[in-house]
């Protein structure tokens, strides 16, 4: 395609722009975070101090590691979870003909969607019930809502790509579902496993309504919790230069992932066509 | 759709019907632990939300049992007073509520339009051939990866009135003469949300549509270059209707996305008036004032409003979200 001298110009001014429109923010946290005293409360564009205080502060709070701790193990587990769950049952959904299947598709698909409001206060109930609130179970039982739907639903989408013949092939030679399952379509799942549970990881990762709620003490939160009611002395002294110190210690171990599978999670979000 | 073909050749109709039948108890057996899940942690609790709405159930008696049933009170309720004064009360007729639906709905509206707006622009831009475009796609990834949390407290930080980066860019050019209170002030809370949701949403949307421009073939462009049509025409005349679908997708994933909305607003402007959604005063009738009678005849409304929206899309926009008959 060609292009006047300007076009390119006002072309890559505006490639520019969304760069830095994308990056600005996370880049104006972490020279924050790195800010401490009068420093913090100056605007400014580059880094002019260095100061490790804020992250001093941060990691040496107990809770702060536990809520990092709480919040690794309840994605994982979460996680973990949904897709020995969704293979199965994305199997089922992708390969074999049943009435009612699109019915079902459907309303996988609403689960992953509706308001996670509108089940708070069953779901509530149902953890004091079961005696786990305030407990990191709480948080991976009902982060299934979302993980598991979402998990099936792209888990489908990328089964229903996969030849025909290879199924065929392992069932004249008299294999039961279970084993085209575990031999034949595991080995070749693996990659799309791997997209699809790291954008569930990053959405139980992410999550802030439940862990909010059923969540009491300082040492049960999870991360987001815990920066969101990082607060001061006073609701007067709100202390930025901690939380963006926080919110750079979460966000980083995101980021790497984010550009390490980068295509991986385009093609998931965009099979899926689900938000993680 | 792939369905099965086993070959039919020197086999009995018998085995093969035996087969499918296999198939298909297998798929139902391989399917249960999926819907014992989704039933346990999500029909139950919408069932038991969706029946609390119709009680007056508090904090306090929510396991004691002692909650009544009121019917439809909670949502509409007709008080006699001694003096023969008929008053109305209940969700329905809360000036709260009403606020709160229509900030919801201002909100999903101008967010979801300016993100399709502005993620048609980017993945248009993407869509192109330059260098560093692997660059840049990763570079709007990070927006999206980053914890709601995380960009709600970072943005408050940017918008803060007194220290905070915009206000001393815009007044650095000559944009503004004073510090605006950006999430404090009643006329601009709705902005900054906006801004920070736009922000944060527009790369989902772009790399939705920059799936379905990939999909139009090249030669399509060729000819119409061929034929000498100004790009505009071939922007909407070819582009636009074969970037439809996945344009309708992306926007209907965003729009629900949007109707429930809580993180944000609760974070970066937690006790405005003018960016209450529909979630946040739910949330706030069930966990700060434990009416959970109220508060779920709230949630209850707001998954009436989604599932009637969902209904209502897919009936006029004949939009095949299974994909299951392509």
């Amino acid at each position: 395609m060609e292009r006047t001298v300007f076009g390119n110009i006002l072309f890559y001014m505006g490639v520019v722009l969304i760069v830095t429109i994308s990056i600005y923010p996370f880049y104006y946290a972490i020279i924050t975070s790195f800010e401490s005293g009068t420093a913090l409360f100056k605007p400014n564009f580059f880094p002019e101090s260095f100061s490790l205080e804020n992250y001093k502060n941060v990691l040496s709070q107990r809770s702060f590691l536990r809520s990092f701790a709480n919040s690794v193990f309840i994605a994982a587990v979460t996680v973990g979870f949904a897709l020995l769950l969704a293979v199965t049952a994305s199997y089922a959904l992708a390969r074999v003909t049943f009435r009612g299947r699109g019915l079902l598709l459907m309303t996988i698909l609403g689960v992953s969607m509706f308001p996670q409001i509108a089940v708070l206060s069953g779901l509530y109930e149902l953890i004091n019930i079961l005696g786990i609130y305030n407990k990191p179970w709480a948080l991976v039982l009902s982060y299934t809502i979302f993980t598991l739907p979402f998990t099936v639903w792209v888990l489908t989408t990328f089964m229903r790509e996969l030849p025909i013949e290879i199924e065929e092939a392992a069932i004249v030679d008299g294999a039961t579902p279970w084993i085209v399952i575990t031999k034949v379509f595991l080995p070749l799942l693996w990659p799309a496993m791997v997209t699809t549970g790291l954008l569930a990881f990053i959405g139980a990762w992410n999550e802030f309504l439940f862990a909010l709620t059923f969540t009491i003490s300082e040492t049960e939160r999870t991360v987001p919790v815990a920066i969101a009611l990082l607060s001061g002395a006073s609701s007067q002294e709100v202390p930025w230069g901690a939380i963006m110190a926080a919110s750079v210690i979460v966000t980083i171990p995101l980021i790497i992932l984010v550009l390490i599978f980068q295509r991986k999670i385009v093609a998931g979000l965009t099979a899926g066509g689900v938000k993680g | 759709m792939p369905t099965l073909h086993p070959s039919t050749k020197g086999k009995p109709l018998r085995r093969q019907l035996n087969l499918q039948q296999q198939r298909v108890r297998a798929a139902y057996v391989f399917l249960l632990p999926m819907l014992i899940m989704l039933l346990l942690v999500a029909a139950w609790p919408l069932f038991r939300s969706i029946s609390f709405s119709f009680t007056d159930a508090t904090a306090e008696t929510l396991f004691n049992g002692q909650s009544q049933w009121v019917g439809f009170d909670n949502y509409l309720e007709r008080r006699l007073r001694s003096n023969g004064e008929v008053r109305w009360r209940g969700v329905l007729v809360d000036a709260d509520w009403w606020n709160a639906v229509w900030n919801t709905i201002r909100f999903s509206v101008v967010s979801v339009s300016l993100e399709a707006f502005f993620g048609l622009l980017v993945a248009l831009v993407l869509n192109m051939e330059f260098k560093g475009r692997g660059l840049v796609r990763a570079a709007i990834l990070i927006p999206w990866a980053i914890p709601t949390v995380v960009s709600a407290r970072m943005w408050g930080w940017m918008l803060n009135d007194q220290f905070g980066v915009i206000n001393y860019m815009m007044m650095g050019v000559g944009l503004i003469d004073k510090p605006i209170a950006w999430t404090a002030s009643s006329d601009t809370a709705m902005l900054a949300v906006l801004i920070v949701d736009v922000w944060k949403t527009t790369p989902f949307m772009a790399l939705l549509i920059l799936a379905g421009l990939q999909m139009i073939p090249r030669d399509m462009y060729e000819a119409a270059k061929l034929d000498g049509i100004h790009p505009v025409k071939v922007f909407f005349r070819v582009t636009l209707p074969m970037i439809k679908p996945a344009l309708m997708v992306a926007v209907i994933f965003r729009a629900l996305d949007a109707l429930r909305i809580f993180d944000l607003i609760y974070l970066l402007t937690p006790q405005s008036d003018a960016t209450v959604t529909m979630s946040v005063l739910s949330y706030r009738e069930i966990q700060q004032f434990g009416d959970y009678g109220e508060g779920s005849a709230m949630s209850t409304l707001l998954f009436v409003i989604i599932t009637l929206f969902v209904l209502l899309y897919i009936k006029l926009g004949r939009v095949n979200l299974t994909g299951a008959t392509r």
